[in-house]
């Protein structure tokens, strides 16, 4: 299909067109014995016209086993093997030989840190959430008189009086596993104590020890230091927490 | 983006024409899949080099015990490396069916892997996500719907910032989303669609990519127009859709292909195509049909057909909204410019995919349908007789055809003389009564609009030609009133 030589240039040139020819029918056109009028064609989802498009794209999800390098920003290989570093930040004392090894650990356990009390949160949103329950003060000051825990799910604006309601809703509304938690217990000085490791992978393996009602969806896991004085649930919380450790 | 494996890296276990053969067989049982509505296909993510450092040791079936084994070294292992290990062993396994099944029928199993995924040490959460990617990957319904109590999990981190992580979790839940209705039940509740929305701010392309494709799975589903697509056209997701697909040096061929993907099952589904409109869908996949010319032209780069369907498929639907009338005023849809474009992809569809020819003369149609303006650009940039070049691929060239000689003698006068008439000859030889017919329609108008056409028809045998279809049903009354026309004018 040879196409004008011109046609390359005019698609690199300026926007625009001719002025259009002037339109004029004659009203037989089209009519009986013929029909033709200019139709608007559309196809809907399902229909065999596209039957050919969907199956290469299909052939395209399917033909692959990795990715090439080609334009990513990073090519897809493990990255180099360095000399041995140690995570600077303080109290971590985990080593690395890889740097995209670092990098996940990094963003995993130090880029959404409770500076209060050191816990790591797996986004932005769930640090902010527990800053604000558990360091704000006038949070719990306000949640005796109004709906303050929010539902974690983003974009779901329900607000609950306590949290224990909260989790119900993210349970029965948002299909959460009844035992929702991250844990990511405090990283204390030094290597971390295997039994305090022990104890939380043995409650995500739902050990009885501990009734993990109330503990789930609370927007904290190990709480290590003692917390002051706040009213009702929370305390009892604490304890629970405390005797764990 | 993805591509074919090169040869180079994995010793060919079979030539070519077995390689051709297994393709020709895919192919079959994917037009077999799309007819009985069940098309589904996955992605797997496999580290390309561990492929290789791994290679030579194949991947074992591991029975309970070894599985047991690995689980418990992982959890209560007390050197990192040695935890690592363990679950990369049992990632290699998983790649394995029986192991698969095996694993599934393990009492907390699940759990353990859920608890790794979600633990304190960022590698073993890696290397838990991935075990979870083999998993989701699997052919077997109960081995993938094992995977759903991990789906909230995998939706909170979507909100992190380790884009490889990201990046493995989003073609999980891609893979676990395509598998039924009851696990997208499950994840629509859970907040995807949110979820999706905050990270499609990522400034990674790869994160982009498998997020695209996630989605494109999402809107894929049957229930989608209802259940899905509205709350998707509620979100973000098009604003950042439309952003991702405007052309320029940010344009990232594997990320647009996917998003493009995500429109196309968004508008053919009809369930709010205005809105697309009015967010200026028409005027970025006008731009980006301009680029893509442009490209063709440029580069022998493989995969570029892969973004021209959908995007051929989106404004040739959306044309035929109301909506796109209102907007017409726009410079891109009078821009000829976007004729020109449009048959140098034709050209390149031509060698490149010929089957999706019928999708570009598709927008052909639409643009030209009503449009003077458009029907002017083709006759200005001298397109006609590519056009005819084109007329045994499809008989809308014939309907395109109609389209600008039914405007009127101004129109018709430029069609004429030229290779016309000996194609309309040609095409009154075939015996499909739908090619003919076209053909028939075609030279009414031209009759009608051009003075001397029917003279020149009469000299070249035109009568002859028509003699043939006295007898059809479907032919003869035009037939008559053509030879009528022809003789008495």
């Amino acid at each position: 299909m040879q196409l004008p030589p011109a046609l390359h240039a005019r698609l690199a040139g300026a926007p625009g067109s001719a002025e259009p020819l002037p339109v004029e029918r004659d009203p037989a056109a089209g009519t009986t014995p013929f029909s033709f009028a200019p139709r608007l064609v559309r196809f809907p989802r399902e229909h065999d016209f596209f039957e050919d498009g969907d199956v290469q794209r299909h052939l395209y999800l399917q033909d692959v086993l990795t990715q090439v390098g080609g334009a990513p920003e990073r090519p897809r290989r493990p990255s180099a093997r360095v000399p041995e570093f140690t995570c600077q930040v303080a109290g971590c004392c985990q080593v690395f030989d890889a740097l995209e090894d670092y990098e996940h650990h990094y963003h995993a356990l130090h880029r959404n840190v409770c500076s209060f009390c050191k816990r790591a949160f797996p986004s932005g949103h769930l640090l902010d959430t527990h800053i604000l329950e558990w360091h704000d003060s006038l949070f719990q000051i306000l949640a005796e008189r109004q709906d303050m825990y929010q539902c974690l799910v983003e974009g779901c604006t329900e607000k609950f009086r306590t949290s224990r309601d909260r989790k119900e809703h993210l349970v029965m509304r948002h299909l959460y596993p009844a035992d929702f938690r991250f844990d990511k217990p405090r990283r204390s000085r030094g290597p971390a104590v295997p039994g305090a490791a022990e104890q939380v992978l043995a409650e995500a393996l739902g050990d009885d020890r501990v009734p993990s009602e109330g503990d789930a969806m609370e927007v904290c896991s190990e709480h290590v230091e003692p917390s002051p004085e706040p009213a009702g649930e929370r305390r009892a919380y604490s304890h629970r927490c405390l005797t764990r450790i | 983006m993805w591509s074919r494996q090169r040869g180079g890296l994995k010793p060919l276990r079979c030539g070519v024409e077995q390689l051709r053969c297994r393709r020709r067989e895919r192919e079959a049982a994917l037009r077999k899949a799309r007819r009985e509505q069940q098309l589904v296909s996955k992605r797997l993510l496999r580290d390309e080099a561990l492929e290789e450092a791994e290679e030579g040791c194949v991947a074992m079936i591991f029975g309970e015990a070894e599985i047991q084994q690995f689980l418990r070294l992982a959890q209560r292992g007390t050197e990192e490396k040695e935890r690592e290990g363990a679950l990369v062993s049992l990632r290699r396994g998983l790649q394995r069916p029986e192991t698969q099944q095996t694993f599934i029928r393990l009492e907390g199993s699940i759990r353990t892997l859920v608890g790794l995924l979600t633990s304190n040490q960022a590698l073993l959460q890696l290397e838990a996500a991935r075990c979870l990617h083999e998993l989701s990957h699997s052919e077997q319904s109960a081995v993938v719907e094992a995977c759903l109590p991990a789906t909230s999990y995998l939706l909170t981190y979507l909100s992190g910032h380790s884009s490889d992580f990201i990046e493995l979790c989003l073609y999980t839940l891609g893979n676990l989303i395509v598998e039924s209705e009851a696990v997208r039940r499950q994840l629509l509740p859970q907040g995807i669609v949110p979820a999706l929305a905050a990270c499609i701010q990522s400034p990674h392309l790869t994160v982009l990519e498998a997020l695209g494709y996630a989605l494109s799975q999402l809107l894929q589903a049957k229930e989608a127009p209802e259940k899905i697509i509205p709350s998707v056209l509620g979100s973000t997701l098009p604003q950042h859709m439309l952003q991702l697909l405007q052309p320029g040096p940010k344009l990232n061929l594997g990320v647009a292909v996917e998003f493009a993907w995500c429109l196309h099952y968004i508008i053919c589904s009809q369930v709010n195509n205005a809105l697309l409109i009015t967010q200026g869908a028409l005027s970025t996949l006008g731009l980006l049909l301009l680029d893509l010319a442009g490209a063709v032209q440029r580069t022998e780069d493989a995969g570029l057909e892969l973004l021209a369907c959908p995007v051929l498929r989106c404004l040739s639907n959306l044309l035929t909204e109301a909506a796109a009338e209102a907007v017409g005023g726009q410079l891109q849809l009078r821009d000829e410019r976007v004729v020109a474009a449009l048959f140098i992809l034709l050209q390149f569809l031509l060698q490149k995919q010929p089957s999706l020819l019928p999708e570009g003369l598709w927008l052909l149609n639409n643009l030209t349908a009503n449009s003077p303006s458009f029907c002017t650009s083709l006759l200005s940039l001298d397109l006609i007789e590519p056009l005819l070049h084109l007329l045994s691929v499809s008989n809308v060239v014939l309907t395109v055809l109609c389209n600008v000689a039914e405007k009127g003698p101004a129109y018709c006068q430029r069609l004429w003389p030229g290779p016309l008439l000996s194609s309309l000859l040609d095409t009154l030889a075939f015996s499909d009564t739908e090619v003919v017919g076209q053909s028939l329609e075609l030279l009414q108008l031209l009759f009608l609009y051009q003075p001397g056409a029917a003279q020149a028809f009469l000299q070249q045998s035109g009568l002859q030609a028509l003699q043939r279809h006295e007898e059809v049903a479907q032919l003869q009354d035009r037939v008559h009133a053509l030879q009528q026309t022809a003789l008495h004018g």
